[in-house]
C-alpha cells in the first residue's frame, strides 16, 4: 500500500515536472525523473585498479556531460557523482542500491571489478535501471548473469582471449599455466582463454589462484615455475598484474618460461616501463594513440589528469556520451528505452569502431592485438604499442551461438 | 629427482620461500613475546607497528633519497620513539585494569593507524626496491634464490639472537626478566620500573619496524600489511606459548617452514594451516609448546 | 518518603516497549527502512555477543565467524536449495551454533587473553576456508539471495514488509537475551564472570556453563547473520573478516558491557556514524572508529547504558 502511495505521488510529480517544463520549452524535451539526470560512477578510488580507472573515469564521465551539454544545450540537468567500491561487492551493491533508491542516479557506469559488476548488475535489474559496465571483464555479465539493464561496453574476458590469446597460441605458446585471481574476473579470464587455447591446439597444464591484491607473488610463481609450461598466462590485472611480472622477474622466470599478461592497461606498462613491459602481445579495446580523434581526447583527458587515458577510463567517456545521446533520442530517460534506442544505433566515433549494441547487451567493435615497443622504439611519452593487428568485433567478441543468456533467443 | 612425486626443485624451494616468511613471524611474535612479558599486554598494533616501520622506509627513500641501510637504521629508532609515546600517553592507563583492557585498546590504536596510512596513501602497495648490494639472484642448482631473500633470513636470525643475548645472558636482560616475575622486588633494588617497561614497549615496536624494512622490497608497502600478517602471528603466539624468547623464534620459523611444506603438497591450505596447528596444539597442549600453564 | 523498589523487569519491559514503538513508527518518519534494518541486525548481532562478554565476561574476538557463517547457510539453503525463508534462518542458526560448539570446544581451554587470541585466529580460518571454498563464491560474495515470503504468504521484497518481520525478530531475540540473563543459568554465568575459582569450588562444571553460553552467544549471531543476508539480498567475506569482528566489540563497548539495551544503542550509533560518515570522509571512518575504541577503553567503560544506569542508580541513592 505504502509503496503504491509513493509511486502515485512521485508519478504526479514527475507529471507536474513535465507539465511545467513543457510549458517553458515549447520544443520536445525528453520525459525525465526529476526533471534531471544523474550519473553515478562506481569505481576503485584507491586500490589496485584506481590507476586503469578511479577518479580517470570520473573526470572521463564529467568530459563526456560537459561535451553533451555544450553540443545540444539540453535544459535540463546533469550531474556526475561518484562513489569508492572498495572492491567489495557488498559496498558496490549497497552504494548502487542507495543510488538508485534514494539520489536519483539513472545511470550506474565504470562498474570496474566484476565482482562488484556482477553484484551491481543485480540491483540494477531489480530497480530496473541501467547500468554500463566498462571498467569489470567477466563474460558472465552477458552470459549467465546477464539482465535487460546491464550493458557490458569497453571489452571482456572472451575478447582478451581471442585477441592476444590466439595470437599467442599460433605464435607457438602451446602449453599454458594460469596464475588466476581468485574471483570472478580471473576464474571467467583463465576459463575463456582455456577455451580458445584447447581450440588452437594448444594445451592447459591448470592453474594457481591467488587472492585479489596479493602482496607476494613468490609461492605462486614457484608452483608455476613447476609446472614447465611454455607460457604463464596472467589472469589477473592491475596492481596484480604489475606485482606477478616483477616477482617473476625476480626468480627468473622468463629465463625459461614466457609470461602473458591477459589483461594489460597502458597504466600497467606505464609503472612497468618499458624496460621491463616490451615485447609483451595484449588486448586493447582502444589506444590514445590510434589516430587524429583519440590523440584529441588523449590530450584533452591529459590536460586535466597528468596521465594518458586507458580503455576504461576512455570507455566511461563513450559509454556515458552514449547514453546522454540515447536518452535524448529515447526521448526519455526510461531504462528500456534508451536501451532500444541504443540497440538502434551504429557506433563509429573516436572510440568504437564498427560497434553496434547486441540482443545480449554487449557493445561489440573492433578491437586490437598491441605489442609493447622496446624502450628505443618509444619516440615520445607514452609512446608504448605497435598495433599489430585490427581484430573485428564479430571475431573478437564471443559469438551469438554460444551465448548462455537467457535474454538470446536461440533459433 | 623427487620426493614423493613433488620435484626437488620445487619443495626446497617452497622451503626456502617459508622460511623467509618464518623469519617475519619469528620476528613479529618475538617483540609480542617480550611486550607480553613485561607489560601483560597482547599489543594488537604491533602490525601497524610494522607496517609503520615499511612506510617510514619508503618515505626516507621517497622525500629525502635516503636508502635501505639508513632505513635498517633508523626506522627501528622513529617507530621505536613513537612506541614510546604512545605507552605514555595511552598504554600506561590500562596496566591496572583487565588485561582485555588492554588487547582492546592496542587494536583501537591499530585501526586508527591504518586509517590515517589508508586516507594517504591508499589501499594498494607501493614498491620499495631491492637495495643494490642485493640485487640479483643466485642460481643454487635446484631454484634461484634473489640474494635479498637470502639476506632477509640471515638478518632476522641475528635480530633474535641478539634479543635472546640480551635478555637471556646480560645484566639488563637479568632486570627484564626479574621484573617479568616480580615487579615490587625489582622496584625495591632500585629500578626504575616505569621507565623499564616503556623502555621494553619501544624496544618491542622497534623489533616489528625492523621486520617491516625488511620486509618493504619483498611485499608491496601497503597499509594493510599489518593487519595481514599480526592474526597469523597471534596464532604462532598462541602455539608457542609466551614463556620463552627462544621459544617463540623457534615456534615462527617452523610455522614458515610448515607453511612452505603446505604449499607444495597442497597448497589450498596454505593460509589455514597455522591455524590447524592451532588448534591441534590447544587439543593436546594447551599452554602452548614452550609455555608455562598459569 | 516510600522506598522505589528496583525492577529490573518492569525497567526492561518498558524499555522493549518503547523500542517496539520506535521501530513501527522509524520507517513513517523519513529512516530509510533498509538501513533501520541492518542496524537492527547488527544490534541483534552486538546482543548476542554481549551475552558472552557482558554476562560470562568472555571477549571473544571471532564473532565475525559466527555471523558471516549464517549468512552464507540461510543465503545457500534458500538460494540454492530454494528452502523457505524461515527454513534457512533456521538452518542458518543451526550451522553458526554448531560452528560455536566447536571454536567454542576449542577455545575455552584458555584464558583471559589467551581466549581472545584463539576465538581471533580461529575466526580467521574460517575466513580463509570461505575465502577458498566453492559455495560462498569467494571474493565475489554469494549474490542475489532471495528474500521469498514469510509464511509463505507475505511478500518479503517489499522493504516494508520485510522490515516488520525483522523487526519483530529482534525484539524477540531481545526478550530471549533477557530471559538468559535472569534465568538461574544466567546467575551462574554471572557467578563465573565475578570469581571463576569460586564458582569452581562451589561445584558447578564451569566449562560447561561457559560452552553452553559460547554456543546459545553463537547461535543469536547466527540468527542476526542470516537476518542480514536476508536483508541485503547478498552474503560477503566482509562478515567474516576480523574488523567486524572488533566493530562488534566497539558497539557493545559504546552502548554498555553488561547491560541488555546497552548493544542496540552501540550498534545503532556505530552503524549510523559508518552510514553518515563513509561518503564524506572515506578512510577516517575507521579512525574514528579506532578513537571511539580509545576513548572507550580509557575513560567510558561503563557505555552509554552503562552511564545512564549507573546516574539512575545516583539519583535513587540520592532521592532515598
Amino acid at each position: 500500500m505504502n509503496t503504491t502511495l509513493r509511486n502515485a505521488v512521485s508519478t504526479a510529480l514527475v507529471a507536474m515536472g513535465i507539465a511545467g517544463a513543457g510549458l517553458a520549452h515549447a520544443q520536445a524535451q525528453p520525459r525525465l525523473s526529476g526533471n534531471a539526470i544523474r550519473i553515478g560512477v562506481l569505481t576503485d578510488m584507491s586500490g589496485l585498479y584506481s590507476d586503469i580507472s578511479g577518479q580517470g573515469s570520473v573526470t572521463a564521465a564529467q568530459m563526456a556531460v560537459d561535451d553533451f551539454i555544450a553540443a545540444n544545450k539540453p535544459a535540463y540537468k546533469i550531474d556526475v557523482i561518484s562513489a569508492d567500491h572498495q572492491n567489495k561487492p557488498d559496498v558496490g551493491s549497497g552504494k548502487a542500491r542507495e543510488w538508485y533508491d534514494t539520489q536519483g542516479v539513472d545511470l550506474i557506469a565504470d562498474i570496474v571489478n566484476s565482482g562488484v559488476g556482477l553484484a551491481a548488475a543485480k540491483v540494477a535489474a531489480e530497480k530496473k535501471k541501467l547500468m554500463i559496465n566498462t571498467g569489470a571483464g567477466s563474460t558472465r555479465l552477458t552470459n549467465e548473469d546477464c539482465n535487460p539493464y546491464s550493458i557490458h561496453w569497453a571489452y571482456d574476458t572472451y575478447a582478451l582471449a581471442a585477441v592476444a590469446g590466439r595470437a599467442i597460441v599460433q605464435g607457438g605458446g602451446k602449453s599454458w599455466y594460469f596464475l588466476t585471481a581468485d574471483y570472478a574476473f580471473g576464474q571467467s579470464l583463465e576459463q575463456d582463454t582455456t577455451g580458445i587455447i584447447k581450440a588452437n591446439g594448444g594445451t592447459s597444464f591448470g592453474s594457481v589462484r591467488h587472492p585479489l591484491n596479493a602482496s607476494d607473488f613468490s609461492s605462486f610463481l614457484l608452483q608455476a615455475q613447476a609446472s614447465k609450461a611454455q607460457v604463464i598466462g596472467l589472469a589477473n590485472a592491475g596492481g596484480d598484474t604489475i606485482n606477478a611480472i616483477k616477482a617473476a622477474n625476480e626468480f627468473g622466470l622468463t629465463k625459461t618460461q614466457s609470461l602473458a599478461g591477459l589483461l594489460v592497461f597502458i597504466s600497467d606498462v606505464h609503472s612497468l616501463g618499458l624496460n621491463v613491459a616490451q615485447g609483451m602481445q595484449l588486448t586493447d579495446g582502444w589506444y590514445w594513440d590510434l589516430n587524429e580523434d583519440t590523440r584529441k581526447f588523449g590530450r584533452r583527458y591529459f590536460e586535466k589528469m597528468k596521465k594518458m587515458p586507458g580503455m576504461v577510463q576512455a570507455g566511461t567517456y563513450s559509454a556515458t556520451l552514449a547514453y546522454l545521446n540515447a536518452v535524448k533520442a529515447a526521448g526519455s530517460d526510461e531504462a528500456d528505452a534508451v536501451v532500444a534506442a541504443m540497440k538502434k544505433t551504429r557506433y563509429n566515433d573516436f572510440y568504437l569502431r564498427n560497434g553496434h549494441l547486441r540482443d545480449d547487451n554487449r557493445m561489440v567493435h573492433d578491437m586490437y592485438l598491441m605489442q609493447v615497443k622496446k624502450p628505443a622504439e618509444s619516440k615520445y611519452p607514452w609512446d608504448y604499442y605497435h598495433v599489430k593487428a585490427t581484430v573485428p568485433g564479430d571475431e573478437a567478441y564471443q559469438p551469438m551461438s554460444a551465448s548462455r543468456c537467457p535474454m538470446v533467443k536461440k533459433s | 629427482m623427487e620426493i614423493l612425486g613433488i620435484p626437488l626443485q620445487a619443495l626446497l624451494g617452497q622451503l626456502l620461500l617459508g622460511l623467509v616468511n618464518g623469519s617475519f613471524y619469528a620476528m613479529l611474535s618475538l617483540g609480542l613475546a617480550v611486550i607480553f612479558g613485561l607489560l601483560n599486554i597482547i599489543n594488537f598494533s604491533h602490525g601497524a607497528m610494522y607496517m609503520m616501520g615499511a612506510y617510514v622506509a619508503w618515505m626516507m627513500m621517497e622525500y629525502l633519497g635516503l636508502g635501505y641501510w639508513w632505513s635498517l637504521a633508523i626506522a627501528p629508532i622513529v617507530i621505536g620513539a613513537f612506541g614510546i609515546v604512545i605507552e605514555r600517553l595511552l598504554i600506561r592507563h590500562v596496566y591496572k585494569l583487565d588485561h582485555l583492557y588492554g588487547l582492546l585498546l592496542t587494536f583501537g590504536l591499530a585501526l586508527v593507524i591504518e586509517g590515517v596510512y589508508r586516507d594517504r596513501f591508499g589501499a594498494s602497495g607501493q614498491p620499495y626496491g631491492v637495495p643494490d648490494a642485493l640485487r640479483g639472484a643466485t642460481n643454487l642448482g635446484f631454484m634461484i634464490l634473489p640474494n635479498y631473500r637470502a639476506w632477509v633470513v640471515v638478518a632476522s636470525l641475528l635480530v633474535c639472537f641478539l634479543t635472546w643475548f640480551v635478555i637471556e645472558r646480560t645484566r639488563i636482560g637479568s632486570y627484564l626478566r626479574a621484573g617479568t616475575e616480580n615487579p615490587r622486588l625489582v622496584q625495591a633494588f632500585g629500578v626504575n620500573v616505569p621507565r623499564m617497561v616503556m623502555l621494553t614497549y619501544g624496544f618491542g615496536v622497534a623489533l616489528a619496524a625492523v621486520a617491516g624494512v625488511l620486509a618493504a622490497p619483498i611485499i608491496q608497502v601497503s597499509p594493510l600489511m599489518g593487519s595481514n600478517v599480526i592474526i597469523v602471528v597471534f596464532a604462532v603466539v598462541v602455539i608457542g606459548g609466551m614463556g620463552s624468547i627462544l621459544g617463540s623464534i623457534l615456534t615462527g620459523l617452523a610455522l614458515g617452514l610448515v607453511e612452505g611444506l603446505t604449499r607444495v603438497f597442497y597448497p589450498e591450505a596454505s593460509a589455514t594451516v597455522v591455524f590447524v596447528v592451532m588448534a591441534l596444539v590447544l587439543m593436546l597442549r594447551p599452554a602452548g609448546l614452550f609455555g608455562r600453564e598459569s | 518518603m516510600g522506598a522505589i523498589v528496583h525492577r529490573p523487569g518492569r525497567d526492561f519491559g518498558f524499555g522493549l516497549l518503547a523500542l517496539a514503538v520506535l521501530g513501527l513508527v522509524a520507517p513513517w518518519i523519513g529512516l530509510y527502512p533498509v538501513f533501520v534494518m541492518k542496524a537492527l541486525c547488527f544490534a541483534m548481532f552486538a546482543c548476542a555477543f554481549n551475552l558472552l562478554l557482558g554476562f560470562t565476561g568472555l571477549l571473544s574476538f571471532g564473532h565475525a565467524a559466527f555471523f558471516a557463517t549464517a549468512g552464507y547457510a540461510a543465503g545457500h539453503a534458500i538460494k540454492v536449495w530454494g528452502w523457505p525463508m524461515e527454513a534457512g534462518l533456521g538452518f542458518a542458526v543451526l550451522c553458526s551454533g554448531l560452528l560455536g560448539l566447536a571454536i567454542g570446544a576449542l577455545a575455552i581451554r584458555r584464558q583471559g587473553i589467551y581466549f581472545a587470541m584463539v576465538t581471533l585466529a580461529l575466526a580467521q580460518m574460517v575466513f580463509f576456508v570461505f575465502l577458498q571454498a566453492k559455495f560462498t563464491g569467494g571474493e565475489d560474495g554469494l549474490q542475489g539471495i532471495p528474500r521469498g515470503r514469510l509464511l509463505g504468504a507475505l511478500d518479503l521484497a517489499d522493504d516494508l514488509n520485510l522490515y516488520y518481520a525483522v523487526l519483530a525478530i529482534f525484539l524477540a531475540c531481545l526478550a530471549l537475551c533477557y530471559r538468559i540473563v535472569h534465568s538461574p543459568y544466567g546467575q551462574v554465568l554471572k557467578a563465573i564472570r565475578e570469581n571463576e575459582p569460586r564458582a569452581l569450588s562451589l561445584g558447578y562444571r564451569v566449562d560447561r556453563y561457559k560452552l553452553l553460553a559460547f554456543v546459545l552467544s553463537a547461535s543469536l549471531a547466527g540468527l542476526a547473520g542470516g537476518c542480514k543476508a536476508l536483508v541485503v539480498g547478498f552474503e560477503t567475506l566482509t562478515d567474516a573478516a576480523w574488523q567486524m569482528s572488533g566493530e562488534v566489540v566497539l558497539m557493545t563497548l559504546v552502548g554498555g558491557v553488561g547491560t541488555l539495551f546497552g548493544p542496540v544503542i552501540g550498534a545503532f550509533a556505530i552503524v549510523g556514524l559508518q552510514d553518515q560518515l563513509a561518503d564524506r570522509v572515506g578512510s577516517w571512518v575507521q579512525v574514528i572508529l579506532g578513537l571511539t575504541f580509545i576513548v572507550c577503553v580509557l575513560g567510558f567503560r561503563r557505555g552509554i547504558a552503562g552511564e545512564v544506569a549507573a546516574w539512575r542508580e545516583r539519583r535513587r541513592a540520592t532521592s532515598r
